[in-house]
């Protein structure tokens, strides 16, 4: 095929061009031929087709998440807010911290291993962007049945991959969550969060300012991999009957990455750079246009000096590949010797592929041939913005008009049998089989880690500072109602980083969804979006960034709305960390906050196959309450332990932490049934020794908040009332159910 | 007391491993794979990660690093060398110690708190723990189930060079459970388990990794 140049475009406007194939709407590539004032080259076209996906231009969810901006809480914490490559908050003592949480999913079907692999790649590398050092990754994973077929091929590669990259780059993985419904099965969420720490002074920004500064693009060479991923595999829709669509998921190489992370840290200490973006999604379109963006708009690219790994790849195939590990700097013509230098004790390849222009277009050529003539904020930034229809679907006012219907436990018999039916569910079962193929070691800065209520890694050895993080979606609720949905995965992520003793700093999020051509998805998206911007309102929490991901269905089968909500805290002292369990024998444990009959929504209901109900509603207030609580206890060193009740609700709590350290427990419940299995919101299991038990009272009146006498630690067995069930047991169940599964 | 701790591209636990030289009272001294000497250093570590990206086999492209001859010349003169993790699979590429490193026997990466039982503690890595002192510290790899022909064991069991094994179920296959080997002088030792992340209970299962590091001062002193 003859070289498509601008030349040749102005010349030839009547040529047929494959936008359709690309993924672009007609009206889409109406619009760019008027940017332009001519038809696209077909290099214009691929960067078009891959910035303005949905995946890379978030057209249809734009209009929602303005409320974050628009709602944002007044923060001095916040240092870099959404639209760079991860929001960066102050933790205090000259440190800033990145963190920011992406989806994988629609790879990670395709080519579980890989696609894993690639989404802990990129979400790495965006940290990295920030300048800082990435310290700690987490995985948030939704699979379908946890018995049926294909997750037995779609989990262990996933986590094989999550852990195959992660180890490789010498990352703890600090948590996540691994959850199985039947919405997942063909669309397994994999949501990937780095972390990364680094001085104020050190942030790094993706542009590309002052004219004659080359710019230079280093790491892995240039490959066929992942060509269109963005637009042929995020923003479809798979087809029960399509084709495999293998050929666009990329192939990550770990250790070139972690070579590439050790050199450009070496390249920011020296303060090398202007400006840096990495390659991902869209990768030379999106970063040459976004740096361009990012600057006064000129840029001249010589397209035919990127280094190739096939040379026979054409210029639109180079615009759009996907290749994992490399990155685009802006440097100064006098701070490329050493730039190079740092390159070449790394062995890592290093080429100047064009300069900063005073102009505003970005020009692209090929062996001296113009084929790219663009305004490059239409490519990064002005693509098109889609207010979708939406509709509340039918099901809501269904599922929410009918009451939950499930066998509460009375008899002692049945107590044992729900509380160990609980601790073998699939979704509240003991994840040692996956985590344990990660490394939470790495670094030595681990403090907690899954099985801990959050993440946390020290972030200052002699100082003790560190920062806890937790991930948490409650996708039942959100189906039940996605506006409460979205605060109640917020105040649980907030209350599971202040059960450690962790102040909660900032949000990022990654909102998870089917299509969004369905008015009823769209309803769901927007939705989560505005609870989520209020309760980060209301709660005094900047959301700092984050990622949207949707066409997650099969047909007309949509995954449940499923918003993963990470919350970013500090601690002091990660000395003083409070543990999610006891270690010790004769202490008592106390419930703080109220339980009520809340079922709809809840694992037991699910374990049931009830769907139905309403959902709680988020008393964020209440939920504030309750972390002062918590950080006021911890201040004065009150809790022996303390860890946050969710999903499985009292009876997953207990299981959990008498498991923990081997300590058991002797619980009297006046409410047996309803207090075991009820998952109300804004509640907290602490152990205290007993002299402390009125400082604990004059807490609860301080902040409002009930504190009930529910119990002491000791035994080898987990009593509640008259119902004994041995440690032995119910760590049997607990610890069974993976390797069952998985082998 | 200087102890090199080596960096390769892909090695990971070089910092773990100077910090925990340090809290064991030594002096960490940064060696990098292309250096052409050993910067006066006593003793030298060779830490885990993924050197080379494990590519080929692990550990078989580091052995050829320039700086692997320093080490490897030092080991024959009597320089304690301890390998860790990858750092032991360097060392049987290097043929300073015996047998190779295996895909874990369930084929899965594993992260996990092992104890194992000390079973010689005349190496100079292995000194300040007791015969029979049972440890617990992390074990992480994909290949660490430890193979050799059945005369190097026989050889390695009679001669007392196993220096420590795992207790309990076999976590990957290892033969007779061994979790480190030492050579014939007990100068280089191998380890699969990473002491490195048993230095403070903080941020491991326990503080009792740290004798490998307290242990080699004691080599010196001698």
């Amino acid at each position: 095929m003859s070289l498509d140049t601008v030349a040749a475009a102005k010349l030839t406007p009547e040529n047929k061009q494959p936008f359709a194939e690309l993924g672009l709407k007609p009206d889409e590539y109406a619009r760019i031929k008027e940017i332009l004032g001519r038809r696209p080259t077909s290099s214009e076209l691929a960067m078009y087709s891959v910035m303005w996906s949905e995946h890379c231009s978030y057209k249809s969810s734009k209009v929602h998440l303005k409320q974050f901006g628009d709602k944002a809480p007044k923060s001095d914490a916040l240092l870099v807010g959404i639209g760079e490559n991860a929001g960066v908050v102050d933790v205090g003592q000259g440190y800033a911290v990145t963190f920011k949480i992406e989806s994988h999913n629609h790879p990670s079907f395709v080519e579980p291993y890989q696609g894993a692999a690639t989404g802990v790649g990129g979400i790495v590398r965006d940290i990295l962007t920030m300048g800082a050092r990435p310290i700690a990754v987490m995985d948030p994973l939704r699979f379908g049945p946890a018995d049926a077929p294909d997750t037995r091929r779609v989990l262990p590669g996933i986590v094989a991959g999550v852990g195959g990259y992660g180890n490789c780059l010498g990352l703890p993985n600090i948590g996540g969550e691994v959850v199985f419904d039947q919405t997942y099965a063909g669309n397994p969420l994999v949501n990937a969060l780095c972390v990364g720490v680094m001085k104020h002074s050190d942030i790094k920004l993706a542009k590309a300012a002052g004219a004659g500064n080359l710019v230079v693009l280093f790491g892995a060479k240039t490959g066929g991999d992942g060509i269109g991923g963005v637009s042929v595999l995020a923003s479809e829709t798979f087809g029960a009957g399509g084709s495999t669509k293998r050929p666009s998921v990329q192939v990550g190489d770990p250790f070139v990455e972690k070579i590439l992370i050790e050199c450009s840290l070496e390249i920011f200490a020296e303060d090398l750079v202007v400006g840096i973006q990495d390659l991902g999604g869209a990768g030379l379109s999106c970063a040459t246009s976004e740096l361009a963006s990012g600057g006064s708009g000129g840029m001249k690219v010589a397209l035919d000096k990127v280094p190739l790994r096939d040379p026979s790849l054409s210029p639109e195939e180079i615009l759009m590949s996907e290749s994992q590990e490399r990155m685009c700097a802006i440097v100064e013509p006098n701070k490329l010797p050493r730039f190079l230098e740092i390159c070449k004790k790394w062995d890592v390849t290093v080429t100047s592929i064009g300069e900063v222009t005073d102009g505003d277009r970005l020009e692209i050529t090929w062996n001296g041939e113009l084929i790219v003539d663009v305004p490059p904020r239409t490519v990064a930034h002005e693509g098109p913005v889609y207010n979708r229809p939406l509709a509340q679907p039918a099901y809501i006012d269904e599922v929410n008009s009918q009451a939950v219907n499930v066998p509460i436990p009375s008899s002692a018999g049945e107590i044992k049998a729900a509380v160990l039916k609980l601790a073998g569910a699939p979704n509240l079962a003991d994840k040692s089989w996956v985590t344990s193929q990660y490394d939470k070691y790495v670094q030595g800065n681990t403090i907690q880690s899954q099985p801990d209520d959050s993440g946390m890694v020290r972030i200052d050895e002699k100082t003790h500072l560190g920062v806890a993080i937790s991930t948490d979606a409650n996708a039942n609720w959100s189906y039940l109602n996605p506006y409460q949905g979205a605060k109640l995965a917020l105040a649980e992520a907030a209350r599971n980083i202040a059960t450690a003793g962790a102040r909660p700093l900032a949000v990022t999020n990654c909102l998870n969804f089917g299509s969004p051509e369905d008015p009823g998805v769209m309803w769901q998206f927007a939705e989560s979006v505005r609870g989520l911007a209020d309760g980060c309102l209301e709660m005094g929490l900047p959301v700092t960034g984050g990622n949207v991901s949707f066409y997650n269905q099969t047909g007309s089968v949509a995954i449940l709305p499923t918003p993963v909500i990470g919350v970013l805290g500090v601690i002091q002292d990660v000395r003083t960390r409070m543990p999610m369990s006891f270690k010790t024998a004769d202490l008592d444990l106390y419930l703080l906050g109220d339980t009520y009959a809340d079922l709809a929504g809840s694992e037991w209901a699910f374990l049931h196959d009830q769907r139905t109900g309403q959902s709680p509603n988020a008393d964020l207030a209440r939920e504030m309450r309750l972390i002062e609580l918590l950080l006021a206890g911890h201040e004065t060193k009150l809790f022996s332990a303390a860890h946050d009740l969710s999903q499985g609700g009292l009876s997953a709590g207990l299981t959990e932490m008498v498991l923990r350290y081997c300590v058991g427990a002797t619980i009297t419940l006046s409410n047996v049934g309803i207090d075991l299995l009820s998952e109300s919101p804004g509640r907290v299991v602490v152990a205290i020794e007993p002299y402390k038990f009125e400082a604990l009272q004059e807490l609860g009146l301080k902040f409002s908040t009930t504190v009930s006498k529910i119990g002491t630690t000791g035994g080898e067995s987990l009593i509640i009332n008259d119902c004994v069930i041995s440690l032995d047991e119910l760590r049997n169940e607990h610890t069974s159910t993976f390797p069952r599964l998985f082998g | 007391m200087r102890v090199g701790v080596i960096t390769f591209p892909g090695t990971l636990d070089d910092r773990d491993a100077a910090r925990a030289v340090n809290f064991g009272g030594g002096e960490s001294v940064a060696l990098w794979h292309a250096d052409a000497d050993l910067k006066n250093v006593d003793a030298v570590i060779l830490p885990g990660g993924f050197s080379y990206g494990d590519y080929l086999r692990c550990g078989a492209i580091s052995r050829f690093a320039p700086v692997m001859k320093l080490v490897i010349e030092a080991a024959e003169k009597g320089m304690p060398v301890l390998g860790i993790c990858n750092g032991f699979q360097v060392l049987c590429e290097s043929h300073l110690l015996p047998g190779a490193l295996t895909r874990n026997s369930d084929l899965h990466f594993l992260c996990r708190d092992q104890e194992i039982e000390i079973t010689n503690n005349t190496t100079a890595w292995t000194s300040s723990f007791a015969i029979g002192e049972k440890i617990t510290i992390p074990l992480k790899n994909g290949e660490g189930s430890f193979q050799c022909d059945d005369q190097t064991l026989a050889a390695l069991e009679s001669e007392g060079r196993v220096i420590a094994r795992y207790i309990g179920e076999n976590p990957n296959g290892s033969r007779n459970l061994i979790a480190g080997i030492s050579n014939a002088r007990g100068n280089v030792v191998g380890l699969m388990p990473h002491p490195e992340h048993a230095i403070d209970p903080l941020t491991g299962p326990s503080a009792q990794g740290l004798g490998f590091f307290t242990s080699i001062l004691n080599a010196m002193v001698k």
